[in-house]
């Protein structure tokens, strides 16, 4: 058989994996790569931080279902992925990222541009491997394309000698990877969900409790069936929005440290609460011994290790969240005396549900100065029946975004819920552009955490990934001075951002377009030219300095003790 | 309470620092690690032997699980397991009365001598940790210079497992 570099197993490898799209950036250890990457047919987008190649590599896989994928060079291409691979390892993100490495003879001596990556990246990665001879690099990439995609997904980086990538060998044929270790569970257990099913067939005030694996898992279709089918109010958390549609009657929105009032209430008070594809994050629990205390709890996850973990489960159901509701609509349907039943003795909770919405909407007050929530709630009228797709930075841009954005449709939402990426957004949104250029994709950023990743705005303007910018512009780091003024006296240190670029400028000299909004007026006609502009664009939004995020649960309270407007 | 993880890995370079990152990242403790080959040269046992609650050690159990070069992870309670662990001592005594009794004890315990010299002895001592803690307290007035312990090993005892 013709022997074959490195470099050429790779890419040969990359094509039969489907992979047509790479973000990255080149280097010494990875020259021979790039000297072979034009000649196959993936796409690659030069990034201008190795940072951003991953979080675009996320932001598509995100919005695809798709594994991304992204390669660096060694040394500090490569540490320079840490934060990105942090950000896809808590948001269980498929991704599959190359970085190159010194020679094996080098490897140990402090090369130039040496970094021992795997052992930085071992605990933010899913698995990674150091590839030490060519004739196994072939079977490395079909393991970590399997690993990352597979069971709960993960990044995975695949560290690359340089003598790995130049050496040569015979490309085999390729076989199903065979991992002694590593079986995912994807069926869930018969007994357990029949056994969940009495449950919730009895429950008065049940509530599903929607996480990210709903997304992930696509399973947003069988849930929101399962639902409208038991009359069972759906609460996400901020990595599940979109898995149900916000404008169901049944929608509670997000639970929470900023979740709804209704949403926490029914939480608290529920009698069984269903845990779908959610680990039970502090962000959403709160005090933990509070969080729906007097709850049968109903856990079904892919991860074995999610259940039981923060807190004790009453029927644990470990598999593939779109077998495990399948099933549950099966049985649903097997018994429709009991489902009919069971959704009419909800009224009277959803009764009360609809008293709480009632007593304490999400609200602001606009006045002459333009509010961040007003300006959310214009993007969403605006974009409504566009299917958009919407990324945030982290903060409270994030948070208004959440509230205020009616999510109706799953993989529309990328955000980094677990680590609270700041610098996220707009990257993220250059990968799913990618992905869909013809659908909008608009970046709601802080005008802090713009700063992170703004250098990205040259990579969108050489693609044309036309990239809509919303920078909610309160020259604060907004969420920490909330905390500061709530928690801390108003004791605003080292809070103030009084130091910004004018983002105007900033687009144009970047070859964007730049608007500015600083009236409530204004906000209308800037955004609506924002989204009819063919390119890239950047709107900085003057709002208000000092407006906090409402509802919010004090770190460490129970859910159901929020600070309200 | 103390608790022994019985792990069986693939034999590949970064294993072991995949699992000891596994406990230090997580919180977890070591109480000691040892780690060989087995009988197939692909494939280390790894004996942990680790204290926590039985909400920590199911944590712990699932997390191994989940490492991609786990192969197998088995909690080995007191009565299903059988597990020895090895020290080596050495003592600074000289021929004497002293070094007689000290002699005598560790024949008690079953101990070996791999080195009598003028002024220093080396012992080994195998057995169950109970037995090593006890050989330890009634030696320990004889002034033990160095020593060093493997940690426990221990496998499964027939039709348990």
């Amino acid at each position: 058989m013709k022997e074959m570099s490195g470099a050429q197993i790779l890419l040969e490898v990359l094509q039969e994996q489907g992979v047509e799209v790479i973000f990255g950036y080149p280097g010494g250890a990875v020259i021979n790569l790039y000297d072979c990457l034009p000649d196959y047919s993936c796409r690659h987008f030069l990034v201008r931080h190795e940072q951003a190649a991953v979080h675009a590599a996320d932001g598509y896989a995100r919005a695809t279902g798709k594994i991304g994928v992204a390669l660096v060079t060694s040394g500090p291409g490569a540490t320079n992925t840490v934060t990105g691979l942090a950000t896809a390892s808590m948001d269980s993100i498929p991704l599959v990222v190359f970085s190159g490495q010194v020679p094996t003879p080098l490897i140990g001596n402090d090369a130039f541009q040496e970094a021992d990556i795997v052992g930085i990246t071992r605990p933010c990665t899913k698995h990674n491997f150091l590839v030490k001879r060519v004739e196994d690099l072939e079977r490395i990439i079909n393991e970590a394309f399997h690993i990352a995609g597979s069971g709960r997904p993960g990044p995975v980086l695949i560290d690359l000698p340089k003598d790995v990538i130049v050496g040569k060998c015979a490309k085999k044929v390729a076989t199903k990877p065979q991992l002694k270790g590593y079986n995912p569970n994807y069926a869930g257990h018969p007994g357990q969900i029949q056994r969940a099913m009495e449950v919730i067939f009895k429950a008065e005030k049940p509530v599903f409790y929607v996480g990210g694996g709903v997304v992930l898992g696509n399973a947003a279709r069988e849930l929101t069936e399962l639902a409208r089918a038991l009359q069972i109010p759906v609460t996400t958390t901020l990595m599940g929005l979109g898995a149900f549609p916000e404008d169901d009657p049944l929608s509670l929105g997000m639970l929470g440290m900023h979740g709804t009032y209704r949403a926490n209430m029914a939480v608290t008070k529920s009698d069984v609460l269903v845990a779908l594809g959610a680990r039970f994050d502090d962000r959403v629990t709160g005090r933990i011994d509070e969080f729906a205390a007097d709850a049968q709890i109903i856990h079904v996850d892919i991860d074995p290790t999610s259940i039981s973990k923060n807190v004790d489960v009453d029927i644990p159901i470990v598999g593939d969240i779109t077998d495990v509701l399948g099933k549950m609509l099966e049985l649903v349907k097997s018994a429709p005396a009991k489902a009919k039943a069971c959704s009419a003795g909800h009224n009277a909770w959803l009764e009360e549900i609809a008293r709480w919405r009632d007593q304490h909407k999400l609200s602001y007050q606009q006045d002459e100065i333009i509010k961040p929530q007003f300006v959310v709630e214009k993007i969403d009228e605006l974009t409504a029946g566009k299917n958009p797709i919407i990324s945030t930075e982290v903060g409270q841009n994030q948070m208004w975004a959440a509230q205020f954005f009616t999510f109706t449709q799953a993989r529309s939402w990328l955000t980094s819920g677990g680590l609270g990426t700041m610098g996220y957004g707009l990257p993220a949104a250059m990968g799913a552009q990618v992905a869909f250029p013809e659908r909008l994709v608009i970046d709601i950023a802080g005008d802090g955490s713009i700063q992170m990743n703004s250098q990205e705005l040259a990579t969108v303007v050489q693609y044309n990934l036309p990239v809509k910018v919303i920078i909610l512009n309160n020259g604060y780091l907004g969420m920490v001075r909330q905390w500061q003024e709530l928690f801390f006296d108003k004791h605003y240190s080292a809070t103030t951002m009084d130091h910004a670029p004018d983002f105007v400028k900033l687009a144009d000299a970047y070859g964007a377009l730049g608007l500015r909004a600083t009236r409530p007026a204004e906000v209308e006609p800037v955004l609506k030219e924002a989204f009819a502009h063919p390119g890239p664009v950047v709107v900085d939004i003057v709002v208000a300095a000092e407006e906090n995020v409402y509802p919010m649960v004090p770190a460490g309270e129970a859910i159901s003790n929020m600070l309200l407007v | 309470m103390k608790h022994i993880i019985s792990v069986l890995v693939e034999n590949e370079f970064g294993v072991l620092s995949r699992i000891a990152s596994l406990f230090s990242g997580r919180g977890f403790n070591i109480e000691s690690l040892t780690v060989a080959e087995t009988e197939d040269k692909s494939i280390s046992n790894m004996t942990i032997v680790t204290i926590g609650d039985d909400h920590i050690i199911e944590q712990i159990t699932k997390q191994l699980n989940k490492l991609i070069n786990v192969i197998k992870v088995v909690e080995l309670t007191e009565s299903v397991q059988m597990s020895r662990e090895m020290v080596l001592l050495k003592f600074a005594v000289n021929s004497g009365p002293k070094r007689l009794e000290l002699l005598r004890l560790v024949e008690v315990y079953q101990g070996r001598v791999l080195e009598l010299g003028v002024r220093s002895l080396i012992v080994e001592l195998t057995g169950e940790r109970a037995k090593i803690e006890a050989a330890l307290e009634v030696l320990a007035p004889f002034a033990i210079k160095e020593m060093s312990r493997t940690g426990m090993v221990a496998l499964a005892r027939d039709g348990k497992n």
